[in-house]
């Protein structure tokens, strides 16, 4: 609530004044406590004390993007969560997907989401892609200090560039790294501790241009060798139906695959690595 | 010091009132309807500047009077909104949080100040059925009023209201709401008591969807709007404009070089700031 009470009932200054058009600065002012990596820590490593989320995986293609993360939440040698989502809609246009201590990157996005809703709304137009990845860039500067203690997040940012530079580049990638490095990547990247595995087999399938279809089936097929390869990422659950969250963003908005749609992927690659288990 | 001469405290509230009731009718009109696919809310306006506003998921804004005053007021209704759905849920944050945050401000202004301010604004919320559906007027001293399904504001508002009373269907498609509201709107203010025909270019349409999931405000602008406001026929739903969002600028190559470093166009030599020509210096020697 406002730090300086006004018995007249009127708003406080920072609510009415012309300001600023982020919500982060807006709450800056006003409820500092609601804004992540502003907590003082005690000293020593943090690390362990939360869930840690893994891998995230990103392809461009010729519509947008594709994104998909698989759903294990891992406290050191136990899995915390079997079914965490950790690939979500921004805004109407773009997808981020986090990687890191679960708590404060579904607290990040959940406050990166508001940044940009609150932005149109404010202001009657939407952010560049970006703008919104250097927005994004800032939040994650600010919790430096939390992820110095080990509670570090990394997102992953794609989405559909409504006005690009460039038409034929109409999906765009942007990695970050804990410092709020902000670079765009191309073609496809991964985040987390699979994405080294998932990256390498992107590698020998990504081409430019892909079809979001072509791309959907790699994600899963690239998360699929990140579980094969590192204990904190989650395979497909078959027994419990537990898939991958696969989210596309194109010129028609984001959408996410839904239940049925994922199951036949998932269930279509399981059953090539039960022939060929390398894919 | 100037004299202070005494004027009772009905006198100056008396004063403000008028002050503030003339100002808002002096402006262009909004009004704001339930019909059956929501609320339709369409002000009358020929700038670019906006008069209605998304605040919430359910929760639209509608303003007249003066701009600097509203859009004010309009920034912290959507501060407001999001620090509460960020703090609880998105379905926590309601009309009537927001009318009551407006009666406060609107009310303290209008006591504590010189000047009111000299807004009328109308917080509506879309429900699940028109019987549902919550507007609220909020004037210029605070005070607050429940509106049964349809309200006029500012300009010449009790004539516009006539005609929304006697005609106002809250079981009416988005077609027929939208030609009452621009008839009601052109009721007043042409020549000699001449009704007026308003057509898209002057006039700022938004909805409230009641059907739609999350954020159900739209603005109906370009195309959609003139075929609706032509009659022929409904506007599909998927056409009714997207969220309160322009696109952003076309992007371009990022320069490679410093803005700084760049050639400066040859300039007609400047004398020497400190040695100003007309001989007179900053302090006055």
């Amino acid at each position: 609530m406002p730090k300086d009470f006004d018995p007249s009932g009127r708003l406080p200054d920072f609510f009415v004044n012309a300001g600023t058009s982020s919500f982060t600065q807006f709450l800056t002012h006003v409820s500092p406590e609601l804004l992540p990596g502003r907590r003082p820590l005690p000293p020593g490593l943090s690390a362990d004390i939360a869930p840690h989320g893994t891998t995230i995986v990103a392809i461009a293609t010729a519509e947008g993007v594709v994104m998909g993360g698989d759903r294990r939440a891992t406290m050191g040698n136990l899995i915390a969560s079997r079914d965490i989502e950790k690939v979500h809609p921004a805004d109407s246009y773009s997808l981020i997907g986090i990687a890191g201590t679960a708590g404060i990157g579904i607290e990040l996005m959940r406050l990166f989401q508001v940044e940009l809703e609150h932005y149109e709304k404010i202001e009657g137009t939407m952010l560049s892609l970006d703008g919104k990845a250097n927005r994004l860039a800032g939040m994650v500067r600010g919790n430096l200090g939390a992820a110095m203690q080990g509670l570090a997040v990394v997102p992953l940012f794609a989405g559909f560039d409504v006005s690009p530079a460039d038409p034929s580049k109409v999906g765009r990638i942007f990695s970050f790294d804990v410092a709020g490095g902000l670079y765009e990547e191309t073609g496809y990247d991964a985040i987390g501790s699979g994405s080294l595995f998932a990256k390498s087999a992107l590698k020998k399938k990504y081409r430019a241009g892909l079809s979001t279809g072509e791309a959907i089936r790699f994600a899963v097929e690239a998360l699929y060798d990140a579980a094969d390869d590192d204990t904190a990422t989650g395979g497909p659950d078959l027994t419990r139906k537990i898939f991958p969250v696969v989210m596309t963003a194109t010129a028609s908005g984001v959408h996410r695959l839904s239940d049925a749609e994922i199951t036949a992927v998932a269930e279509q690659v399981v059953a090539g690595r039960m022939e060929n288990p390398g894919g | 010091m100037a004299m202070q001469f005494y004027a009772s405290p009905e006198q100056v509230q008396r004063d403000r009132s008028e002050y503030a009731r003339k100002g808002i009718a002096r402006g262009r009109s909004a009004v704001v309807l339930t019909y059956e696919g929501g609320i339709l809310l369409v002000a009358e306006n020929i700038t670019t500047l906006r008069k209605i506003s998304e605040i919430y998921d359910k929760i639209g804004f509608a303003a007249v009077g003066r701009y600097n005053e509203f859009e004010s007021l309009r920034r912290a209704g959507i501060r407001m909104a999001d620090v509460n759905g960020y703090s609880y849920d998105r379905r926590d944050v309601t009309g009537r949080f927001l009318a009551n945050a407006f009666t406060q401000t609107l009310g303290a202004i209008f006591t504590e100040t010189q000047k009111p301010y000299e807004v009328e604004i109308c917080i509506a919320q879309v429900g699940s059925s028109p019987e549902t559906d919550e507007l609220y007027r909020i004037t210029y001293d605070g005070s607050v009023m429940d509106e049964p399904g349809f309200m006029a504001m500012g300009g010449q508002a009790e004539a516009i209201s006539n005609v929304l009373r006697e005609r106002h269907d809250a079981t009416a498609d988005l077609k027929t709401a939208l030609h009452l509201a621009a008839e009601a709107l052109g009721s007043v203010g042409g020549e000699n008591g001449q009704t007026r025909s308003l057509d898209s270019k002057q006039l700022e349409v938004a909805v409230l969807d009641r059907r739609r999931k999350g954020r159900a405000f739209r603005r109906i602008h370009g195309a959609s709007l003139v075929t609706l406001l032509k009659g022929e026929q409904d506007v599909p739903e998927g056409d009714l404009g997207d969220v309160d969002a322009a696109p952003p600028q076309q992007a371009t190559e990022k320069p490679t070089v410093s803005a700084a470093a760049e050639e400066q166009p040859a300039k007609a030599p400047e004398g020497d700031p400190a040695e100003p020509s007309d001989g007179v210096n900053g302090d006055g020697s």
